[in-house]
Protein backbone atom coordinates (compact mmCIF):
# COMPACT_ATOMS: atom_id res chain seq x y z
CA UNK A 1 0.00 0.00 0.00
CA UNK A 2 0.75 3.78 -0.45
CA UNK A 3 1.44 5.88 2.55
CA UNK A 4 2.33 9.39 3.67
CA UNK A 5 4.92 9.51 5.81
CA UNK A 6 6.09 12.28 7.00
CA UNK A 7 5.35 14.15 3.83
CA UNK A 8 7.38 11.19 1.65
CA UNK A 9 5.40 8.94 -0.85
CA UNK A 10 6.27 5.09 0.85
CA UNK A 11 5.33 1.61 -0.51
CA UNK A 12 4.62 -0.60 2.48
CA UNK A 13 3.32 -3.89 3.26
CA UNK A 14 -0.31 -3.83 3.88
CA UNK A 15 -1.87 -4.96 7.29
CA UNK A 16 0.96 -2.73 8.99
CA UNK A 17 0.37 -0.93 12.02
CA UNK A 18 1.61 2.07 13.33
CA UNK A 19 3.92 0.14 16.05
CA UNK A 20 4.96 -1.60 12.75
CA UNK A 21 5.61 1.41 10.97
CA UNK A 22 7.56 3.31 14.23
CA UNK A 23 10.21 -0.37 13.45
CA UNK A 24 10.03 -0.06 9.99
CA UNK A 25 10.99 3.73 10.29
CA UNK A 26 13.71 2.60 12.64
CA UNK A 27 12.71 4.78 15.39
CA UNK A 28 14.63 3.86 18.34
CA UNK A 29 12.71 5.89 21.21
CA UNK A 30 8.81 5.20 19.92
CA UNK A 31 8.32 6.92 23.04
CA UNK A 32 9.74 10.50 22.07
CA UNK A 33 7.07 10.48 18.87
CA UNK A 34 3.39 11.54 19.23
CA UNK A 35 1.91 10.11 16.04
CA UNK A 36 -0.65 11.96 14.34
CA UNK A 37 -2.92 10.22 12.14
CA UNK A 38 -4.88 11.72 8.54
CA UNK A 39 -5.23 15.01 11.04
CA UNK A 40 -5.96 13.14 14.41
CA UNK A 41 -3.08 12.47 17.38
CA UNK A 42 -3.83 9.01 18.10
CA UNK A 43 -3.66 7.76 21.87
CA UNK A 44 -0.68 6.02 22.81
CA UNK A 45 -2.82 2.76 23.20
CA UNK A 46 -3.51 2.79 19.66
CA UNK A 47 -0.24 2.04 17.99
CA UNK A 48 -0.47 -1.53 18.40
CA UNK A 49 -4.34 -1.83 17.22
CA UNK A 50 -4.51 0.60 14.72
CA UNK A 51 -4.16 -0.76 10.92
CA UNK A 52 -2.67 1.35 8.39
CA UNK A 53 -4.70 2.10 5.03
CA UNK A 54 -4.07 2.69 1.67
CA UNK A 55 -3.24 6.80 1.30
CA UNK A 56 -3.04 6.85 5.19
CA UNK A 57 -1.31 10.18 5.79
CA UNK A 58 1.06 9.36 9.05
CA UNK A 59 3.07 11.95 10.85
CA UNK A 60 5.50 11.57 13.39
CA UNK A 61 6.09 14.59 16.12
CA UNK A 62 9.32 14.19 17.89
CA UNK A 63 8.99 15.23 21.16
CA UNK A 64 12.04 18.07 21.36
CA UNK A 65 13.08 19.39 24.83
CA UNK A 66 16.22 21.08 24.29
CA UNK A 67 16.43 24.56 24.61
CA UNK A 68 19.74 25.70 26.03
CA UNK B 1 3.16 57.50 23.19
CA UNK B 2 5.23 59.42 20.77
CA UNK B 3 8.64 58.63 18.95
CA UNK B 4 11.70 60.67 20.00
CA UNK B 5 13.87 61.66 16.95
CA UNK B 6 16.47 59.03 18.18
CA UNK B 7 13.75 56.61 17.98
CA UNK B 8 12.50 57.40 14.52
CA UNK B 9 16.13 57.06 13.38
CA UNK B 10 17.03 54.00 15.64
CA UNK B 11 13.92 52.13 14.31
CA UNK B 12 13.81 53.56 10.97
CA UNK B 13 14.14 50.70 8.85
CA UNK B 14 10.97 49.00 10.83
CA UNK B 15 9.20 52.12 10.44
CA UNK B 16 9.52 52.31 6.57
CA UNK B 17 7.72 48.87 6.76
CA UNK B 18 3.66 49.44 5.92
CA UNK B 19 3.01 46.78 8.02
CA UNK B 20 5.03 48.17 10.97
CA UNK B 21 5.30 51.76 10.22
CA UNK B 22 5.26 54.80 13.39
CA UNK B 23 2.15 53.25 14.59
CA UNK B 24 3.24 49.59 14.62
CA UNK B 25 6.85 50.55 16.32
CA UNK B 26 5.09 52.41 18.94
CA UNK B 27 3.06 48.80 19.58
CA UNK B 28 6.41 47.48 20.22
CA UNK B 29 7.66 50.03 22.34
CA UNK B 30 4.46 49.85 24.69
CA UNK B 31 4.61 45.88 24.40
CA UNK B 32 6.18 43.32 27.24
CA UNK B 33 7.59 40.08 26.40
CA UNK B 34 8.85 37.07 28.75
CA UNK B 35 11.50 35.21 27.94
CA UNK B 36 12.12 32.04 29.72
CA UNK B 37 15.51 30.89 29.58
CA UNK B 38 18.06 32.45 29.06
CA UNK B 39 19.80 30.18 26.81
CA UNK B 40 20.28 29.10 23.21
CA UNK B 41 16.92 29.93 22.22
CA UNK B 42 16.41 32.60 24.67
CA UNK B 43 19.68 34.34 23.34
CA UNK B 44 18.64 34.82 20.11
CA UNK B 45 15.33 36.11 21.08
CA UNK B 46 15.94 38.33 23.73
CA UNK B 47 18.80 40.50 21.33
CA UNK B 48 15.89 40.92 18.47
CA UNK B 49 13.46 41.77 20.64
CA UNK B 50 15.71 44.42 22.63
CA UNK B 51 16.90 45.32 19.19
CA UNK B 52 13.42 45.76 18.02
CA UNK B 53 12.29 48.29 20.86
CA UNK B 54 10.44 45.43 22.53
CA UNK B 55 9.35 48.52 25.41
CA UNK B 56 9.37 45.59 28.25
CA UNK B 57 11.43 42.70 28.11
CA UNK B 58 11.30 39.92 31.15
CA UNK B 59 14.26 37.10 31.68
CA UNK B 60 14.00 34.30 33.51
CA UNK B 61 16.60 31.91 34.51
CA UNK B 62 18.49 30.23 37.36
CA UNK B 63 21.46 29.24 36.00
CA UNK B 64 24.81 30.39 35.29
CA UNK B 65 26.63 30.93 32.35
CA UNK B 66 28.86 27.60 31.77
CA UNK B 67 32.16 27.70 29.30
CA UNK B 68 29.95 24.71 27.22
CA UNK B 69 27.22 27.25 26.71
CA UNK B 70 29.47 29.11 24.95
CA UNK B 71 29.03 27.14 21.60
CA UNK B 72 25.12 28.04 20.86
CA UNK B 73 24.11 30.68 24.00
CA UNK B 74 25.39 33.91 22.07
CA UNK B 75 23.82 36.39 24.27
CA UNK B 76 26.89 35.38 26.68
CA UNK B 77 30.34 36.09 26.34
CA UNK B 78 33.50 34.37 27.85
CA UNK B 79 33.77 36.74 30.32
CA UNK B 80 30.45 35.83 31.79
CA UNK B 81 31.31 32.40 32.73
CA UNK B 82 29.77 31.81 36.11
CA UNK B 83 27.76 35.00 36.00
CA UNK B 84 24.10 34.38 36.35
CA UNK B 85 22.67 34.32 32.86
CA UNK B 86 20.11 36.88 33.76
CA UNK B 87 22.51 39.41 34.90
CA UNK B 88 24.90 38.64 31.85
CA UNK B 89 21.83 38.68 29.49
CA UNK B 90 20.68 42.25 30.62
CA UNK B 91 23.93 43.68 30.20
CA UNK B 92 24.01 42.97 26.57
CA UNK B 93 20.29 44.39 26.39
CA UNK B 94 21.35 47.68 27.86
CA UNK B 95 23.89 47.98 25.82
CA UNK B 96 21.53 47.11 22.72
CA UNK B 97 18.82 49.35 23.06
CA UNK B 98 18.34 51.68 26.12
CA UNK B 99 14.78 52.27 25.62
CA UNK B 100 14.34 48.48 26.63
CA UNK B 101 13.15 48.14 30.77
CA UNK B 102 14.36 44.66 31.28
CA UNK B 103 12.57 42.82 34.06
CA UNK B 104 14.57 39.69 35.67
CA UNK B 105 13.62 36.87 37.49
CA UNK B 106 17.14 34.52 38.83
CA UNK B 107 14.59 31.17 39.41
CA UNK B 108 13.54 28.46 36.82
CA UNK B 109 9.68 28.38 37.00
CA UNK B 110 7.72 26.33 39.22
CA UNK B 111 4.05 25.64 39.47
CA UNK B 112 4.39 28.10 42.38
CA UNK B 113 6.02 30.94 40.51
CA UNK B 114 5.05 30.56 37.32
CA UNK B 115 1.85 31.61 36.90
CA UNK B 116 2.63 35.24 38.71
CA UNK B 117 6.19 35.33 36.63
CA UNK B 118 4.14 35.39 33.43
CA UNK B 119 0.86 37.41 34.69
CA UNK B 120 1.57 40.76 33.65
CA UNK B 121 3.07 40.14 29.85
CA UNK B 122 1.60 40.22 26.22
CA UNK B 123 3.50 37.35 24.87
CA UNK B 124 5.79 34.62 26.47
CA UNK B 125 8.34 32.89 24.85
CA UNK B 126 9.45 28.97 25.96
CA UNK B 127 12.97 28.85 25.74
CA UNK B 128 13.69 25.95 28.43
CA UNK B 129 15.58 22.90 28.06
CA UNK B 130 13.50 20.42 30.04
CA UNK B 131 9.89 18.46 29.32
CA UNK B 132 8.83 19.41 33.18
CA UNK B 133 9.34 23.36 31.83
CA UNK B 134 7.65 22.57 28.63
CA UNK B 135 4.54 21.50 29.83
CA UNK B 136 4.25 24.20 33.01
CA UNK B 137 4.74 27.32 30.92
CA UNK B 138 1.86 25.30 28.04
CA UNK B 139 -0.46 25.02 31.43
CA UNK B 140 0.86 27.99 33.21
CA UNK B 141 -0.13 30.04 29.53
CA UNK B 142 -3.45 28.39 29.22
CA UNK B 143 -4.95 29.00 32.96
CA UNK B 144 -3.70 32.87 32.58
CA UNK B 145 -4.54 33.35 29.06
CA UNK B 146 -1.41 34.08 28.01
CA UNK B 147 0.34 33.19 24.09
CA UNK B 148 3.27 31.95 23.90
CA UNK B 149 5.72 30.54 21.14
CA UNK B 150 7.29 26.84 22.13
CA UNK B 151 10.28 25.81 20.60
CA UNK B 152 12.43 22.73 20.99
CA UNK B 153 15.57 21.78 19.16
CA UNK B 154 17.58 18.11 19.99
CA UNK B 155 21.02 17.12 17.66
CA UNK B 156 20.45 18.92 14.03
CA UNK B 157 16.31 19.41 14.18
CA UNK B 158 14.14 21.88 15.55
CA UNK B 159 10.22 22.31 16.25
CA UNK B 160 7.75 25.55 17.18
CA UNK B 161 4.72 26.56 17.31
CA UNK B 162 2.50 29.01 18.17
CA UNK B 163 -0.74 28.80 20.80
CA UNK B 164 -3.64 31.09 21.81
CA UNK B 165 -4.60 29.33 24.75
CA UNK B 166 -8.28 27.89 24.14
CA UNK B 167 -8.35 29.17 20.88
CA UNK B 168 -5.59 27.20 19.29
CA UNK B 169 -3.85 23.67 19.52
CA UNK B 170 -1.80 23.62 22.74
CA UNK B 171 1.32 21.77 23.42
CA UNK B 172 -0.54 19.10 25.42
CA UNK B 173 -2.93 18.57 22.13
CA UNK B 174 0.00 17.39 20.12
CA UNK B 175 2.26 15.35 22.68
CA UNK B 176 -0.43 14.96 26.02
CA UNK B 177 2.36 14.28 28.68
CA UNK B 178 5.84 14.32 29.13
CA UNK B 179 8.04 11.27 27.82
CA UNK B 180 9.46 8.72 30.70
CA UNK B 181 12.61 10.73 31.95
CA UNK B 182 14.25 6.97 30.91
CA UNK B 183 13.53 7.64 27.15
CA UNK B 184 15.03 11.46 27.09
CA UNK B 185 17.97 11.77 25.54
CA UNK B 186 18.94 15.29 26.73
CA UNK B 187 21.56 18.12 24.71
CA UNK B 188 24.30 17.27 26.82
CA UNK B 189 24.31 12.97 25.26
CA UNK B 190 22.75 14.35 22.39
CA UNK B 191 24.47 17.19 21.16
CA UNK B 192 22.98 20.06 19.35
CA UNK B 193 23.90 22.11 16.43
CA UNK B 194 24.71 25.86 18.01
CA UNK B 195 23.30 27.99 14.97
CA UNK B 196 20.17 25.73 14.99
CA UNK B 197 19.23 27.33 18.90
CA UNK B 198 19.74 30.70 16.74
CA UNK B 199 17.58 29.59 13.89
CA UNK B 200 14.47 28.61 16.14
CA UNK B 201 15.10 31.10 18.60
CA UNK B 202 14.83 33.61 15.98
CA UNK B 203 11.10 32.47 14.55
CA UNK B 204 9.91 32.27 17.71
CA UNK B 205 10.96 36.41 18.36
CA UNK B 206 9.26 36.75 15.03
CA UNK B 207 6.18 35.30 16.16
CA UNK B 208 6.71 37.79 19.33
CA UNK B 209 7.35 40.48 17.14
CA UNK B 210 4.06 39.70 14.64
CA UNK B 211 1.80 39.29 17.70
CA UNK B 212 2.27 42.58 18.91
CA UNK B 213 2.13 43.99 15.28
CA UNK B 214 -0.99 41.92 14.71
CA UNK B 215 -0.06 41.27 11.07
CA UNK B 216 0.36 38.11 9.03
CA UNK B 217 0.02 34.43 10.44
CA UNK B 218 0.94 33.17 13.18
CA UNK B 219 2.48 29.44 13.68
CA UNK B 220 -1.05 28.34 15.01
CA UNK B 221 -2.84 25.18 14.47
CA UNK B 222 0.98 23.87 12.80
CA UNK B 223 4.02 22.55 14.34
CA UNK B 224 6.98 23.58 12.11
CA UNK B 225 9.89 21.09 12.11
CA UNK B 226 13.08 22.37 11.06
CA UNK B 227 16.04 19.99 10.17
CA UNK B 228 19.07 21.49 9.43
CA UNK B 229 20.88 18.87 7.43
CA UNK B 230 18.47 18.24 4.95
CA UNK B 231 17.60 22.06 5.26
CA UNK B 232 13.63 20.89 5.42
CA UNK B 233 10.98 23.18 6.61
CA UNK B 234 7.87 21.52 7.46
CA UNK B 235 4.47 22.81 8.78
CA UNK B 236 2.32 20.08 9.87
CA UNK B 237 -1.57 20.91 10.34
CA UNK B 238 -2.45 20.21 13.76
CA UNK B 239 -5.75 20.78 15.51
CA UNK B 240 -7.05 21.10 18.60
CA UNK B 241 -7.70 17.86 20.51
CA UNK B 242 -10.85 16.68 22.03
CA UNK B 243 -8.90 14.50 24.31
CA UNK B 244 -6.51 17.26 25.62
CA UNK B 245 -5.52 16.59 29.38
CA UNK B 246 -5.37 20.20 29.31
CA UNK B 247 -7.65 22.05 26.96
CA UNK B 248 -10.45 20.33 25.77
CA UNK B 249 -13.81 20.17 27.48
CA UNK B 250 -13.44 18.05 30.56
CA UNK B 251 -9.81 18.32 31.56
CA UNK B 252 -7.92 15.87 33.63
CA UNK B 253 -5.25 18.74 34.36
CA UNK B 254 -6.99 21.88 36.96
CA UNK B 255 -4.18 22.90 38.65
CA UNK B 256 -0.47 23.32 37.78
CA UNK B 257 1.90 20.38 39.22
CA UNK B 258 5.74 20.30 39.00
CA UNK B 259 7.37 16.95 37.27
CA UNK B 260 10.70 15.88 37.74
CA UNK B 261 12.28 15.51 34.87
CA UNK B 262 15.99 14.97 33.50
CA UNK B 263 17.34 18.51 31.64
CA UNK B 264 18.85 19.27 28.53
CA UNK B 265 22.14 20.89 30.25
CA UNK B 266 25.42 19.73 30.58
CA UNK B 267 26.20 20.91 33.75
CA UNK B 268 23.79 19.72 35.97
CA UNK B 269 23.16 15.97 36.61
CA UNK B 270 20.70 13.91 34.56
CA UNK B 271 18.15 12.57 36.88
CA UNK B 272 16.38 9.56 35.95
Amino acid sequence: MQLIVNGENLKLQDGLTINGLLKEKDVKTPDMVSVELNGQILRRSEFETTELKEGDNVEFLYFMGGGK
Amino acid sequence: MSLTEQQIERYSRHIILDKVGGKGQEKLLSSKVLVIGAGGLGSPAILYLAAAGVGTLGIADGDKVDLSNLQRQIIHHTEDINVSKVESAVNKVREINPDVDVRIYRTHVRAENVREIIRDYDFIIDGTDNFAAKFLINDACFFEGKPFSHGGILGFDGQLMTVLPGETACYRCVFGYPPSPGSVLSCSQAGVLGVLAGVVGSLQATEAVKYILDEGDLLTNKLLTYNSLKMNFRKIDIKKNPECPLCAENPEIKQLKDQPQPVCNSERKITR
